[in-house]
């Protein structure tokens, strides 16, 4: 969260009316997290820097602005809270490594980006499912999950999904032009 | 043993449960001026602090997966971190059994306000039909009442807590005071191009959610999640529309944290306290009063009767009939959804509304004859809701890879789901009810409840009917239903699920088959009387709230009047 984001939810807080106490509590809390990221380096809590920055990686490629939308760090925190969320990201971290090392003689982060690809094509889908995949098609579904949780949980997913709303409004209206579009495209055009 | 000390006041009317029933009966006594004493086993509500409306999942760094994660392993919070309510399926400490080969679950929500806070505000009259079922299909029990006995009630519950709807003279919804819903969205036009197809009504829904200001609190601001609480009170809570009101009048105390234990009888037989168990300090207290309202939840009242056990009444205060815990029920569920292409790459625009669908569909084949008795109502869902945690596995596990095509697919899948839930009356049956499980007490040495179960041909063929209802719909659509081979057992709720539990105290015109009478008053013990769902006879394809605080009015009026009579 930038300064100007700060500033712009007082602005709506100041708008808001009857919510206006709430939206002030907003602000609040905005400006606190704003102030505990300021630097901008993340310290890993369960992972090693090594660890971090491979996922980091890795949820960058699952979701292309993962990074911002803090997932490598979503999962880390969590992982920090829970041993058994902590195994599931060390072990296919490690897996990860191991698998690219065998293939490539290079561990993820270091590979090429053609070598990174050609890795995920295989464990991003459960159709290669074989004893010396499982593993890792196992961990990836976890990092796919939870990259894409973080980020649609987050200010830039919410924007990039078109989600409009969690805003008070006074009256609700429906755009016409989403009713014909979708009329349009149905059987009772 | 217990002590009670010489200047301990007595009050007119002790209220315990301070949800629906509970917040109606405090609310009616004030404004007539009685001293009410009010328990509540939770602890109070601050709208202010506990509600999360508004809030961004980014705002917490769990984002609503909650510490560890735990969402991801299957220990959510029911209904989600940002649902308003203080409890859910399981109270740690505070158990209760299921028989073997029986399923049920209860949720049970402690705090001012109970399921209140959060439930869903669908807000249906029962029919004239549904209250005298008996006489019409020969199945089950008619209520001692009638439809013209609850109207104006209705009328009175309607128009204070404000519900929305609209005038559609359909028999098996009775129109009432309604405020005016906002119009459909996108999906919900649809829908019901698809249902008059079909020929199955649906009409504008019946929350209780006000959109004009209604005696102070202002008019809905329209941001979708009236299950997060709302702080300025736009929707029904028993907690800031009943309670918090009431006690400006100075003639309510409200005692929280206050898990009631037994009612406590003299000689001729009339409860002359509360005895409950101070959760802060973990003492047993009593309270002493002339009347006592239980409105502690349908099973929770009736634990409380079964636990209050003396001489001349071994099996449970007021249970002379032997039936108290009898007839439970809950209403059937079913739901089914599908993905419509016609919606698909919509233009974005806001679709929250009220925390709730814009339309509803009532039963529709109440003159027809179908293979089950009674029927049900469909409940709708779909929009740009707000993205949470795992709104996008389901595309995740579907589309697999990663990357811009990834995002891709999320962002074309996003609005393009609708869904529909049915929810339906069940018979009550000799296999569901509810008693004390002689071997497991509480945390508080309170023993507890012990559910039996089962569902019967009756709801099951009604459950295979919503499905085929839904189907139909959503092909109607345009859509597609994945055809999934399941037993009718693994379709239906599991009991509870639905969490419109009733008919455990139920009121009737025989002493010898009912505890209460028709006003929801004792029949053995003159001065307690029931103002949750517990007494209601049978449990219509209709959500249940409605009618508790309907009830609960009338009860607490009768209840003001026989006093004043000097009759309790």
């Amino acid at each position: 969260m930038t300064r100007r984001d700060v500033l712009s939810k007082i602005a709506a807080a100041a708008m808001a009316g009857p919510v206006g106490l709430e939206a002030a509590q907003h602000v609040h809390e905005a400006a606190a997290a704003a102030a505990n990221t300021a630097g901008g380096i993340y310290k890993p809590k369960a992972l090693t820097q090594h660890e971090f920055e491979t996922l980091k990686t890795l949820c960058e490629i699952i979701v292309p602005g993962a990074s911002k939308g803090g997932a490598a760090e979503f999962i880390d925190l969590l992982s920090s809270q829970n041993p058994e969320m902590a195994a599931i990201y060390t072990g296919g971290l490690a897996w990860l490594d191991e698998a690219m090392k065998r293939a490539y003689h290079m561990d993820f982060l270091t590979a090429k980006a053609d070598q990174k690809t050609e890795m995920l094509d295989r464990i991003a889908y459960r159709r290669n499912r074989t004893p010396e995949l499982s593993p890792g098609i196992t961990f990836f579904s976890w990092a796919r999950r939870m990259t894409v949780d973080a980020y649609y949980t987050s200010a830039a997913g919410i924007k990039d999904v078109g989600y409009l709303g969690n805003r008070a409004i006074k009256e609700f209206k429906v755009p016409q032009e989403a009713i014909d579009y979708a009329v349009k495209r149905s059987p009772f055009a | 043993m217990f002590q009670i000390t010489r200047s301990a006041p007595v009050y007119d009317v002790v209220i315990i449960g301070s949800g629906a029933g509970g917040g109606t009966v405090t609310k009616v006594l004030a404004d007539l001026g009685i001293s009410v004493a009010l328990l509540e086993a939770g602890p109070m509500l601050h709208p202010e602090k506990d509600f999360k409306m508004l809030k961004w999942p980014y705002e917490y760094p769990h984002r609503g997966a909650l510490d560890g994660g735990a969402s991801y392993f299957g220990h959510g919070r029911a209904f989600g971190f940002f649902s308003a309510h203080a409890g859910g399926w399981e109270l740690y400490g505070e158990p209760y059994t299921v028989a073997e080969g029986s399923k049920f679950n209860w949720f049970r929500s402690r705090i001012v306000g109970g399921r209140t806070n959060h439930y869903g505000r669908i807000s249906l009259r029962y029919a004239d039909y549904d209250l005298k079922p008996y006489s019409r299909d020969g199945i089950g029990t008619d209520w001692p009442i009638s439809y013209e006995d609850i109207a104006p009630y209705y009328d009175k519950a309607e128009s204070f807590i404000g519900v929305t709807g609209s005038k559609e003279g359909i028999r098996s919804a009775p129109d009432g005071v309604f405020q005016k819903c906002p119009p459909p969205r996108v999906h919900e036009v649809l829908i019901k191009k698809a249902a008059d197809k079909l020929g199955i009504p649906c009409i504008p829904n019946r929350l209780a959610v006000i959109t004009q200001p209604t005696n102070g609190r202002p008019a809905c601001h329209y941001c979708g999640e009236c299950g997060r609480g709302c702080i300025p009170a736009s929707n029904y809570s028993s907690s800031q529309v009943q309670v918090f009101p009431a006690m400006k009048t100075g003639k309510v105390t409200l005692i929280t944290d206050a898990m009631a234990r037994e009612l406590i009888t003299n000689d001729e037989g009339k409860v002359t306290a509360v005895s409950y168990i101070d959760k802060t300090t973990r003492t047993e207290k009593q309270i002493k009063c002339r009347t006592v309202v239980l409105a502690a939840s349908c099973c929770e009242s009736t634990r409380l009767l079964l636990n209050s056990k003396g001489k001349g009444h071994e099996n449970g205060l007021g249970n002379s009939s032997g039936t108290v815990g009898k007839y439970l029920t809950d209403n059937t569920g079913f739901g089914l959804g599908a993905r419509i292409p016609a919606l698909e790459g919509m233009p974005r625009h806001n679709s929250d509304g009220m925390g709730g669908a814009h339309l509803y569909m009532p039963w529709w084949l109440w003159d027809k004859k179908t293979d089950f008795p009674r029927g049900y109502h469909v409940e709708l869902g779909g929009g740009h809701n707000m993205p949470g945690i795992g709104s996008f596995t389901g595309v995740c596990a579907q589309h697999e890879g990663y990357g811009d095509s990834l995002k891709k697919a999320i962002y074309e899948d996003f609005g393009t789901h609708v869904s529909f839930a049915g929810r339906g009356e069940m018979i009550p049956n000799k296999d569901t009810y509810c008693e004390i499980d002689p071997n497991v007490v509480d945390k508080y040495g309170i023993p507890v409840l012990k559910f039996h179960f089962k569902w019967t041909d009756a709801e099951y063929k009604q459950v295979e009917h919503m499905e085929k209802t839904f189907t139909d719909i959503i092909e109607t659509m345009g859509g597609t239903v994945v055809k999934r081979n399941r037993p009718v057992e693994d379709k239906i709720s599991v009991g509870g699920d639905i969490i419109h539990e009733v008919g455990a105290i139920r009121m009737g015109d025989d002493p010898k088959t009912a505890p209460l009478n028709k006003y929801c008053q004792s029949n053995d013990v003159k001065n307690v009387f029931v103002a949750d769902a517990a007494p209601f006879v049978t449990n219509p394809d209709k959500n249940p709230t409605l009618t508790i605080v309907a009830l609960a009015w009338r009860t607490a009026e009768y209840l003001a009047d026989e006093m004043r009579k000097g009759n309790v």
